[in-house]
C-alpha cells in the first residue's frame, strides 16, 4: 500500500498550500536560531523586571509572614487560591490540546499543541507557587509529603488538600514528561541543523541520540498515544479535585455538585482564552499564519464559545439550586453575591464571561484575530472575577452576621498576582527563543501527501 | 572501492527522497531475506515499521503494569498510614475511609502508568544513545528534515559487500553510502 493511499484528508486550511516537509522544517527550524530579534530583549527584560516584582512581594513574605497580605477573618483564602486556581485552570487548554484532540483526531491541533503544552508547564508553575507560599511557612512545605519523619506524622488522606498535592504534582510531571517526549524528535532536528558545536551538543543531549529509526517511531507512537490516553483522565481529574477544596468544605456557595465539571469547563475555558492571546500576537510576529490558520482561530474560539455555554449553565444552576434547595444561607449567598457589596465583582464576571462571549457565534468574529483576541482578553480577566467571586463572595458573609467582613488585596497580593505573570511570561519568552514552538515532525505528518519532495 | 571485509563497516546505507520509495525499498529487502536492517524517517510512517516486520509493542504492557503498581502503591500507602501507622478517629468515622482515598490511588495510578510509558519507550529503544554508526553516514543529518534512508547492516547473516550494494542500488535510492562503525 503506498502513502497516497493513506486515508489522509487533505485538509488545505489547517497549513497553507505548497509547504514540504523541509519548508516546515525550516521555517520553524530556524526561528531558533536566527539572530535574536530586539523585541525578544524587550519583551523578556519587562518580564524579568516582573519576576524580580515576585521575588521582592516573596521576599517581604517570607520575612513578615501572610500578614501583608489582604486576608483576615473571615476571608481566611485571598489571592493566593484565587491566582492558584486561576493558573491551574489555564493549563489545562494545554492537555486538551495535546491529549484529548490527539485522540479525537483532530488533526488541526498539531501547529498549537507544543505551544500550548509549554504554556501548561508555565501556567502550572506559576500556580504550584501559591499554594507553596500560602501555607505561610514556604520553608516546611515539604511536611505535605508523606514522609517516614521523627514528628511521627503522617498527612491526612481524607483532606481535598492533600488530594491537591498528590493532584497538582502529577499534572505538573505528566504534563512535562508529554511535553519532552514530543520534543525528541524536534531536538534532534534542531542538533542536525545547528552550526555551533556548544548548541549541537546541547541539542544532542536533549535528543538523547533520536536517530527516527523505524523501530523507534513504532515505540514511540504506541507511548506517545499511551500517554494521551493517561493525561486525559488526569486533566479532568486535577480541576475536579481543586474544585474538591471547596465542595468538600460547608460553606455556602461551595458545597455543590456542580462544582467539579463547571470547573473543568471553566479550565477549558480560560485555558482557550489564554493559547488565543499568545497565539494570535505569536503568529503574526513570527510570521506563522501558514501554520496556525484562520482555521484554527476559529476552532478555538468555537471550543470557548461551547465551554463558555456549559460555565453560564453553572452560574446558572448555582442560582436555581439556591431557590430549590430552600436552604436560607445558600439564598442569602447568592443574593448577597448579585446585590451585595461584590456586586460589581459579580456583574462584570457575568459581562465578561458570559455576554462577551456571544460576539463568538458570528463568523465575523471568530475569523478576525482582532475579534477573537478581544473576547479572549474578556475571558481572561473574567474567569480571574470568577474565581474571586467564588472565593470572597462566600467567605465575607457566612452564617453569623457577627463575624462578617469585607476583602481586598493589598499592594503585595497585586505584587505577587503580577510578577507570577511575569514569570510566565519570562519562561514563554525562554521557551520561544531555545525550543521549536510548533511541533515539526507532526506537522511533516499532515502535509498533504502529493507536496512530499525533497 | 577497496576491497576490505566488513570490519570497520556498520552497514550500507540508501537515500531515498519520499517516503513511498523507501516503503518499496523496506518490502524489497525483506523479500530479498534481510533481517538486520533499519529505516530512519523524519516522521513515523507506519507502513515502513510494518515492512520491516515491527509489530505489536511490549509497551502497553509495561504501562499497565506500571499503572497497577501505582493503583496498589497509592492506596496500599493510604491504607498502611491511615489504618495501620498514624490511624485518627475523626467524628467515629472508619479508618479504611476507601472511598477518600480515591483521588490519590488515581493520581498515583496515572503517575507511575505516565512514567513507565515513558522510561518503557525510552529503554525498548535504547536511549539514551549518544553514539550511534548511522551519525557517521554523510547527509544522514537530513532524516530528521526531509529525507527517507534505509540501512543494511554487516550483522545480516544476508550481508555482501558487493551483493548487497548492487541489491541496494537496484532499488533506485538518491544515493548509496557506506556506514562506518
Amino acid at each position: 500500500m503506498s502513502v497516497d493511499d493513506r486515508a489522509l484528508p487533505v485538509k488545505p486550511q489547517i497549513i497553507a498550500p505548497g509547504h514540504t516537509s523541509a519548508t516546515v522544517s525550516d521555517h520553524i527550524g530556524e526561528i531558533v536560531f536566527r539572530k535574536t530579534p530586539r523585541w525578544w530583549y524587550f519583551g523578556f527584560a519587562v518580564s524579568l523586571a516582573l519576576v524580580m516584582l515576585l521575588l521582592m512581594a516573596l521576599t517581604k513574605l517570607i520575612v513578615n509572614g501572610t500578614g501583608i497580605w489582604g486576608l483576615n477573618n473571615p476571608v481566611g483564602w485571598g489571592f493566593a487560591i484565587i491566582n492558584f486556581v486561576w493558573w491551574i485552570g489555564i493549563g489545562h487548554a494545554g492537555t486538551l490540546i495535546s491529549a484529548i484532540l490527539l485522540l479525537l483526531r483532530q488533526e488541526w491541533r498539531t501547529s498549537i499543541n507544543r505551544f500550548a503544552e509549554a504554556m501548561t508547564l508555565f501556567a502550572v508553575a506559576c500556580a504550584g507557587l501559591y499554594p507553596l507560599i500560602h501555607v505561610g511557612r514556604p520553608w516546611l512545605a515539604y511536611w505535605l509529603l508523606p514522609y517516614p519523619n521523627t514528628m511521627g506524622m503522617w498527612p491526612q488522606f481524607r483532606s481535598p488538600l492533600v488530594w491537591d498535592v498528590f493532584a497538582v504534582s502529577t499534572y505538573a510531571s505528566v504534563s512535562l514528561l508529554f511535553w519532552y517526549v514530543g520534543l525528541i524528535p524536534d531536538l534532534a532536528t534542531l542538533r542536525d541543523r545547528s552550526r555551533s558545536m556548544l548548541k549541537q551538543k546541547i541539542y544532542g543531549i536533549l535528543a538523547m541520540g533520536w536517530r527516527g529509526s523505524a523501530a523507534h517511531w513504532h515505540n514511540y507512537e504506541t507511548a506517545y498515544l499511551l500517554l494521551a490516553g493517561l493525561a486525559t483522565p488526569l486533566v479532568i481529574s486535577v480541576h475536579t479535585v481543586v474544585s474538591f477544596d471547596f465542595a468538600v468544605g460547608q460553606i455556602p456557595g461551595w458545597h455543590a455538585t456542580i462544582f467539579p465539571p463547571y470547573f473543568v469547563a471553566g479550565a477549558i475555558f480560560a485555558g482557550f482564552a489564554m493559547v488565543l492571546t499568545l497565539t494570535i500576537p505569536l503568529r503574526a510576529i513570527f510570521k506563522l499564519q501558514d501554520f496556525i490558520t484562520t482555521r484554527h482561530i476559529e476552532n478555538m474560539c468555537k471550543v470557548m464559545l461551547a465551554t463558555g455555554l456549559i460555565v453560564a449553565y453553572g452560574y446558572l444552576i448555582e442560582i436555581f439550586m439556591a431557590w430549590y434547595s430552600g436552604h436560607w444561607y445558600e439564598k442569602f449567598m447568592i443574593l448577597n453575591r448579585i446585590t451585595g457589596p461584590y456586586k460589581y465583582h459579580w456583574w462584570a464576571l457575568i459581562l465578561c464571561n458570559i455576554l462577551a462571549v456571544q460576539a463568538l457565534w458570528f463568523r465575523k468574529v471568530r475569523a478576525s484575530a482582532i475579534g477573537a483576541f478581544i473576547v479572549a482578553m474578556f475571558v481572561n480577566v473574567g474567569m480571574w472575577l470568577e474565581r474571586f467571586v467564588i472565593v470572597v463572595t462566600s467567605l465575607h458573609r457566612d452564617f453569623l452576621p457577627s463575624s462578617w467582613g469585607m476583602y481586598s488585596g493589598t499592594f503585595w497580593d497585586w505584587a505577587t498576582f503580577i510578577g507570577s505573570i511575569g514569570l510566565f511570561l519570562a519562561l514563554l519568552f525562554l521557551f520561544l527563543r531555545f525550543l521549536p514552538m510548533i511541533s515539526i515532525f507532526e506537522m511533516r505528518t499532515i502535509l498533504p501527501k502529493t507536496e512530499e519532495k525533497g | 572501492m577497496e576491497p576490505r571485509r566488513h570490519v570497520g563497516l556498520y552497514g550500507l546505507m540508501a537515500e531515498f527522497d519520499n517516503s513511498e520509495q523507501l516503503i518499496r525499498a523496506s518490502h524489497e529487502a525483506r523479500a530479498k531475506g534481510y533481517r538486520k536492517l533499519d529505516a530512519f524517517t523524519p516522521y513515523p510512517i507506519e507502513e515502513v515499521s510494518e515492512a520491516l516486520g515491527h509489530h505489536g509493542s511490549k509497551l502497553p504492557l509495561i504501562v499497565l503494569i506500571g499503572g497497577i503498581l501505582g493503583a496498589l502503591g497509592g492506596f496500599g500507602l493510604q491504607y498502611w498510614v491511615s489504618v495501620i501507622e498514624y490511624p485518627l478517629n475523626v467524628g467515629g468515622r472508619p479508618l479504611n475511609s476507601w472511598i477518600a482515598f480515591i483521588p490519590v490511588t488515581f493520581e498515583t495510578t496515572i503517575l507511575l502508568a505516565s512514567l513507565s510509558a515513558v522510561l518503557g519507550m525510552l529503554a525498548l529503544n535504547g536511549l539514551p544513545k549518544p553514539y550511534h554508526p548511522v551519525f557517521n553516514a554523510e547527509r544522514f543529518a537530513l532524516a530528521s528534515r526531509d529525507r527517507y534512508f534505509l540501512c543494511i547492516e554487516t550483522a545480516d547473516p544476508g550481508f555482501d559487500r558487493q551483493g548487497t550494494e548492487s541489491f541496494v542500488k537496484g532499488l533506485d535510492p538518491g544515493g548509496v553510502y557506506e556506514v562506518e562503525n
